[in-house]
């Protein structure tokens, strides 16, 4: 293998396995941002893909090539429902976000994989016949070297996702909307007293986390997995939430962790096609993804540099 | 609106999120035209009709009864312990070890010394979070839960590549353990109709009496409730948080690990691969919040959601309901113990005036000053 060959492989899956968590990463930045502590990233990840499957079996003969990309939008709007849950709990009901967020991951496997046996009377799904493929940009593939690494059958949703961390960048830094998401993160009875609606910001930010998450967990399942099963969403969403602390709340450092990751998964699958990496014994390759998050929280983060009033709750007085 | 006291709203809170949680699961059932009431008949049938049944409820509430005491005495201290299913594994996996490797020691030897063995392996991956948490500040939530697939992984590795060949029956299982390492007891599984019930259960009690004397009577058992209630109060007053916070996910984690070794030594009588986390780690978790931390609280949880789990599987066989509706119920049932704020609405509590004062200092800190419209 050719080093070009080998360096688009490379990139090329890091983006694929990235994409997903980038996504996820950005949505836990809202949510946290404003306040809310998401856990339930990894529930709301569940819900995108599976939604996202059903609709693809379901619909792939009417829409044709549209239909994984009608499916993020299925995800969408399913991630979204389920986010509302955590939403409400942790903002009206005053419910702890950890704990919710908890049973948001312990209802979506559940509830997925039983609407999964209820549809289609077996445990997992078939596979999809639409999926995201690979993508060349026209013209930008056929410059050398670079072209065949970046711009040759690669993943066009990944070029999106870094579009929208730094869309959300903006957002967040540059917005009058976003000065009140973290202001609400930050101090929200500072924020009252200013007159901002702190319910409504902080719902905005957990909704923003549904959406984003949905999508992720779509892109997943019909990019990578193509099927949906009790097994196909394993951690991703927490990777996310840790990319995210990693990136240090921002949504363009949580892409450049989310890259990080999807790399490091990525090796687990491609580890064999690579010269050097095809000795080392498939365990390590395996759980590096989780044993670098733990060290890259613990060498780069330390205490970290959270929003100040992220995890709790907001009892607004009479 | 009903008048309670106190205590009384403690009790009916859980029992409110138990009826709900079942009302959400009927609902999900009807949606989808299944019947609740053949649903959850057969269920209850399943786990409480034979005595075969009822062995297999008390054998699937032993490891809860461990995992669920684990997580409350990490929860205690402020700390959130999602890698009981990670602590278990490595329990699980210890112990079966130590049995393969010396089967011919003794019962009295071999079975503590498995135990044991399996329960350190538990303390020691609890320790990890505890220490990283400690030291680096490093959030727990992240670190166990990316410790769970670490332990899963490896576990399969350990299986396939690290244990002597003789161990393996095949290349996803290893042999059964011998009768000296064995929970398991002939007369206890005759009585309950040749069910896979064992002696771990008998272990659970003692861990459950164990923990009240602990958190209620021992100095440690304070500490970790001060620091888990006001870690800088309890520097101030002496104790030393870090070490509080390291002790506490040790026990969780040995606490987690004895779940492992009971399902191990006890259930399965071997190992074999595991393809996700295991579900005694989650559910000792909802088990702990149903019951409130409280040593009764967890007993009484760990039956009702065995009874959901083995009668679970009745369900699917008897109703031809998927058997995941029961961890739908469960979740349901957590959502309700989470929001019991909103539940507790339903009650006048007695004497609001000064439990109010006491227990709800954050909507004095809430009252704006200077008397500004907000």
């Amino acid at each position: 293998m050719s080093w070009v060959s080998m360096l688009s492989l490379i990139v090329s899956s890091t983006f694929v396995f990235s994409t997903p968590l980038i996504f996820t990463a950005i949505g836990g930045a809202f949510s946290e941002n404003g306040g809310i502590v998401n856990v339930g990233l990894e529930g709301i990840m569940v819900m995108g893909a599976f939604s996202s499957v059903v609709f693809n079996l379901t619909f792939a003969d009417t829409f044709g090539k549209a239909t994984p990309w009608l499916g993020l939008v299925v995800g969408a709007i399913v991630g979204i429902a389920i986010s509302l849950l955590h939403a409400m709990a942790t903002i009206n009901f005053r419910a702890d976000h950890i704990i919710s967020g908890t049973v948001i991951n312990l209802l979506a496997p559940a509830l997925s994989v039983f609407l999964v046996k209820a549809i289609y009377a077996k445990g997992q799904t078939d596979n999809i016949a639409q999926s995201f493929g690979y993508f060349s940009f026209p013209g930008l593939s056929k410059i050398p070297i670079i072209g065949p690494i970046f711009f040759k059958d690669t993943s066009l949703l990944a070029y999106i996702a870094i579009l929208v961390a730094i869309f959300s960048w903006w957002v967040l830094y540059k917005t009058r909307f976003g000065l009140h998401l973290r202001s609400v993160g930050e101090n929200p009875q500072a924020a009252d007293t200013l007159g901002l609606n702190v319910y409504r910001l902080r719902y905005s930010g957990v909704i923003i986390s549904g959406l984003l998450g949905g999508i992720g967990g779509a892109i997943f399942a019909q990019s990578i997995s193509g099927n949906f099963s009790a097994g196909t969403i394993v951690g991703q969403g927490y990777i996310s939430m840790a990319a995210m602390i990693f990136g240090k709340w921002n949504p363009v450092g949580a892409m450049g962790a989310a890259l990080f990751f999807g790399f490091a998964q990525s090796l687990s699958i491609i580890g064999g096609q690579l010269p050097g990496i095809d000795k080392i014994p498939a365990v390590y390759l395996q759980v590096a993804p989780y044993v670098l998050t733990i060290v890259v929280l613990v060498l780069f983060l330390g205490k970290a540099v959270m929003p100040k009033a992220d995890g709790t709750n907001y009892v607004k007085s009479k | 609106m009903l008048k309670v006291s106190q205590p009384v709203k403690r009790i009916l809170v859980p029992l409110i999120s138990i009826f709900l949680g079942f009302l959400v699961g009927a609902i999900v059932m009807l949606i989808f035209s299944y019947s609740p009431i053949q649903a959850y008949a057969s269920m209850f049938q399943g786990a409480l009709g034979s005595m075969s049944g009822i062995g297999e409820t008390l054998r699937q509430a032993t490891p809860l009864i461990f995992t669920a005491l684990g997580f409350s005495v990490a929860y205690s201290a402020g700390f959130f312990n999602i890698g009981m299913s990670g602590q278990a594994l490595a329990g699980w996996v210890a112990s079966i070890w130590v049995a393969l490797a010396f089967p011919s020691l003794p019962t009295y030897v071999l079975l503590p010394l498995a135990i044991i063995v399996g329960a350190l392996a538990g303390g020691f991956v609890g320790a990890i979070p505890g220490v990283l948490r400690a030291f680096f500040g490093t959030s727990e939530v992240i670190v166990t839960i990316m410790l769970n697939y670490v332990v899963l992984y490896t576990s399969t590795y350990l299986l396939q590549n690290v244990m002597p060949k003789s161990f393996r029956s095949s290349t996803d299982s290893t042999q059964t353990i011998t009768s000296h390492a064995s929970l398991r007891m002939g007369w206890l599984q005759n009585a309950f109709g040749g069910s896979r019930i064992n002696a771990g259960l008998f272990l659970a009690l003692i861990a459950i009496i164990i923990f009240w004397i602990m958190m209620k009577k021992t100095t440690l058992g304070f500490e970790i409730r001060s620091v888990g209630m006001n870690p800088f109060a309890s520097e101030y007053a002496g104790m030393s948080s870090k070490k509080t916070i390291i002790m506490s996910m040790v026990i969780s984690g040995v606490l987690s690990g004895l779940g492992g070794v009971v399902e191990g030594l006890g259930t399965y009588q071997n190992f074999f691969t595991q393809t996700s986390s295991l579900s005694i780690g989650f559910d000792g978790m909802s088990v702990a919040l149903l019951g409130g931390g409280s040593a009764l609280g967890i007993l009484l949880a760990s039956l009702l959601f065995s009874i959901l789990k083995i009668g679970g599987l009745g369900m699917q066989t008897g109703a031809g309901v998927p058997f995941e509706i029961v961890n739908i119920v469960i979740a349901a049932i957590i959502f309700f113990v989470a929001i019991d704020y909103v539940i507790g609405l339903l009650f006048k509590q007695k004497k609001a005036k000064d439990a109010d004062a006491g227990a709800k200092p954050e909507q004095v800190i809430h009252q704006p000053k200077g008397g500004t419209e907000v």
